[in-house]
């Protein structure tokens, strides 16, 4: 069960936020609960570091933190820093916990923390509490575990001062503690003792081979709520008085709003408010039906000077032209050029990747409204609530730490509520300005909206050559890439360029594993006003399957076994090496397929997980049905491997 | 006023009759379990049951099912509802859930119809319910470890 974290007017009433002060987490806390503390400042700086993603660390910074709490229920509720969009975090988190703590796990709880970066940062991603690149398990890993095993100290030691024994002679399994001499006691009788013992400044934590809950499957913490309909999503919150909010958006990226007619909106039964905000025109009624048949009858004209008025085929002729030009190295190694004219077979490819709407099925929304105390409270699934803090107090002309976010489940993401800007909270404290905060603001995106909103992946060209060594490797291959940075102007583009390359576009490519002597990759930006973002995997989408193609078409080219031929060019790279090893035995590799079906294979990092696959296809009348797919992962630790 | 029976019991409504069943139960009655995702019956998130069979509330008019039997997920229930929800937990169906509801409607309306569905009929069925997360697999098990469950 979810613990009790809703914001919908059924509900009696919210939780308290998290306090942040360490002096209030050890004190009762208003629920009858016992909050226990835990000031991991040596944790933060054992946290793992090196995140790739988005390059730099959190630095050393004495965050201090708190994720567990134990009530006098005997339940255990661990505090989720980071946006559960169906990956499962709240499942996954909590069994990291359990685990050190030697929980039962039927007694343990999820609740989403607020935003606080100084107790919630993503020591991958940070300065920064957010969601993203594969790195909730990571980045939680060490913290988690040191938490749950000080949470488990606090205990026995309270167990001890009870019973007048010695902690080693008290054992603990799922959520009891235990001494010889008969006494036993359950960690909800132990939680106020426990609550006043002081933090451990170290822990020992269990050896891998003693987990008894990492590494199982275990159930997900939200099936439940998410079969009854009583999960609330961001779409579910209901707050008093609250307006909702639909937006008319220019139909040309980089449109402006030139003029408004209202009239016939404002006459639509249910609307109470027509305004324009930087983003468009807002269109507020009572409720989401009445503000939606306002919108169809509000008359816009646009300033279209500023738009993007290219056709798809337009933007790709310009690419391909990009393309010609000198771009931004981004790999180089021996002299590609020359290797190119002097070695064996050469091949050539060209591939386009369209822009890609994400599509969350919960069409993008959040509530805002101003709190009772001059504060901002948000209700969204955020993704960067630092960012969104950081930027609707820009918006509102207030700090970011009196912008509160509650986060809600979120019907999706795959990239698209972690944006640089705050994209639709932006979009809705903008309407809560625009309207002088009078009413809670519901903005909801329609579907319609999602589709034609931007934030794509963007559309890129690669063009590759590659020749052939006529011992059996490649010898030379040139790659150029040409798709818009989604980082250039934002906050994030500092840590997203490397010597002139967004490294969002390159990542893939810039790192191949295959072994090349002669090598040069470079990068176009191709700017657009079309908003684009990352979209699940980020750069790997189309440079994965670029490689992975091309690779293919050497091994043929070759006449070589496209398994036999990669394994050598890998020699670097076993973990590549052992997935695409293990995918081949599974999938039956080698086997004779029937007439019009094929069997093919591809592997690829991505985020620090290896993947190779191998798929079944049948190929009717020039159509492609896949008909099955092996896939081989190797994601380091599986926390729960029924959910990767 | 529309007078809807809703999960057995009735609920008069002053909106227009025009306005969507979905956005009547999500925002006049707060009945939020019913999900919006397209708005034009093409994602199945919204699917509730009409007289027992499943059906688009988004394209659904509030005056056109006066009278008629409405079921939600927050109502529905008997053995074939109890099978179903067993049957998604013990295979952990859902990721992000947000479609789920919709699924699970749509499958309940499947077992009732159909008690021993084929790989096709389930196909069939399900086809108009879209998700993101590409559960698809395990609804499929799930629909058959139900069946399997009602004997």
């Amino acid at each position: 069960m979810y613990a009790n974290q809703i914001y919908n007017k059924r509900a009696p009433a919210a939780l308290p936020p998290v306090s942040p002060s360490r002096r209030d987490l050890l004190k009762v806390s208003a629920a009858g609960a016992l909050v226990l503390g835990v000031l991991p400042r040596a944790f933060a700086e054992e946290a793992p570091g090196g995140g790739k993603a988005l390059g730099q660390t959190a630095g050393n910074q004495p965050n201090p933190t708190a994720f567990v709490r134990i009530g006098s229920d005997n339940t255990v509720t661990v505090i989720i820093k980071h946006l559960d969009k169906g990956q499962g975090v709240t499942t996954g988190l909590p069994t990291i916990v359990a685990e050190e703590l030697d929980a039962d796990w039927a007694q343990m709880r999820a609740e989403f923390s607020p935003a606080n970066v100084q107790l919630y940062n993503n020591t991958l991603l940070g300065p920064i509490q957010g969601t993203g690149g594969s790195t909730s398990v990571a980045n939680s890993w060490l913290q988690l575990r040191k938490a749950g095993a000080a949470a488990r100290a606090m205990l026995v030691a309270a167990a001890v001062d009870a019973w007048k024994v010695p902690a080693e002679e008290i054992s603990v399994e799922k959520g009891v503690m235990k001494h010889k001499s008969g006494k036993s006691g359950t960690f909800g009788e132990f939680a106020e003792a426990a609550a006043r013992q002081p933090v451990p400044p170290e822990v020992k934590l269990k050896d891998p081979k003693d987990f008894k809950l990492i590494g199982t499957k275990i159930h997900r913490i939200d099936s439940n709520i998410k079969t009854d309909g009583s999960a609330i999503y961001s779409l579910d919150v209901r707050r008093p008085g609250a307006a909702v909010a639909v937006v008319m958006r220019p139909p040309r990226f980089g449109g402006k709003v030139k003029s408004v007619d209202a009239a016939a909106a404002k006459a639509v039964k249910g609307v109470v408010d027509v305004v324009t905000i930087p983003q468009g025109v807002a269109v507020l009624a009572e409720s989401t039906w009445p503000a939606i048949k306002g919108r169809e009858a509000l008359k816009v004209d646009w300033d279209d000077s500023a738009a993007e008025m290219r056709s798809s085929a337009d933007m790709a002729a310009d690419y391909k032209r990009l393309a010609s030009n000198p771009g931004a190295p981004a790999a180089k190694a021996g002299d590609v050029d020359a290797a190119l004219k002097s070695s064996g077979k050469k091949l050539e490819a060209d591939f386009f990747f369209p822009y890609l709407a994400h599509a969350p099925m919960e069409p993008l929304n959040c509530t805002i409204e101003m709190g009772a105390d001059g504060g901002i409270d948000i209700y969204a699934g955020s993704q960067f609530q630092t960012v969104e803090q950081g930027t609707v107090a820009a918006i509102l002309g207030t700090t970011p730490d009196k912008v509160r976010i509650h986060s809600t489940w979120a019907g999706g993401s795959f990239g698209r509520r972690a944006t640089p800007n705050a994209d639709y909270i932006a979009e809705a404290a903008s309407i809560l300005k625009a309207t002088g905060g009078k009413r809670p603001i519901h903005l909801v995106w329609t579907r319609e909206d999602d589709i034609k909103g931007g934030r794509y992946r963007p559309m890129f060209y690669h063009a590759i050559e590659a020749a052939l060594d006529p011992s059996g490797g490649i010898a030379a291959w040139k790659h150029r890439i040409v798709g818009q940075s989604f980082a250039r102007g934002t906050p994030f583009e500092e840590v997203m360029f490397k010597n002139g390359v967004d490294v969002m576009a390159v990542e893939g490519v810039a790192d191949l594993p295959y072994s090349v002597p002669n090598r040069y990759a470079e990068w176009h930006d191709a700017p657009s006003p079309v908003t684009t973002l990352w979209w699940r995997s980020v750069g790997h989408t189309h440079t994965a399957h670029a490689v992975e193609v091309m690779i293919d078409e050497l091994a043929h080219a070759a006449g070589q076994d496209p398994v036999a031929f990669r394994i050598p060019l890998l020699k670097d790279h076993p973990r590549h090496v052992a997935v695409l090893k293990l995918a081949a035995e599974k999938g039956g590799w080698g086997e004779k397929m029937p007439a019009a079906k094929g069997r093919g294979i591809a592997v690829h990092e991505s985020f620090h997980t290896f993947v190779a696959m191998v798929a079944d296809v049948t190929v009717d009348g020039g159509k492609v049905k896949v008909d099955r797919i092996v896939a081989a992962v190797d994601c380091g630790i599986a926390v729960n491997p029924d959910m990767i | 006023m529309i007078s809807l029976t809703i999960n057995g019991a009735q609920r008069d409504l002053d909106v227009d009759p025009q306005m969507p069943l979905l956005w009547a139960l999500r925002d006049s009655l707060n009945m939020t379990g019913t999900k919006f995702g397209c708005g034009i019956a093409q994602c199945g998130a919204c699917t509730v049951h009409i007289d027992g069979e499943p059906q688009r509330s988004c394209q659904t008019q509030v005056g056109d099912v006066a009278g008629r039997a409405i079921t939600t997920i927050e109502g529905v229930q008997g053995k074939v509802a109890e099978a179903v929800r067993t049957a998604w937990r013990n295979l952990d169906v859902v990721q992000c859930g947000y479609c789920q509801s919709g699924q699970i409607m749509s499958a309940i309306g499947l077992l009732t119809q159909t008690p021993k569905p084929t790989d096709n009929n389930i196909h069939d069925a399900m086809d108009g319910n879209v998700c993101r997360c590409a559960t698809y697999q395990r609804i499929r098990a799930a629909i058959h470890e139900a069946s399997n469950n009602l004997g």
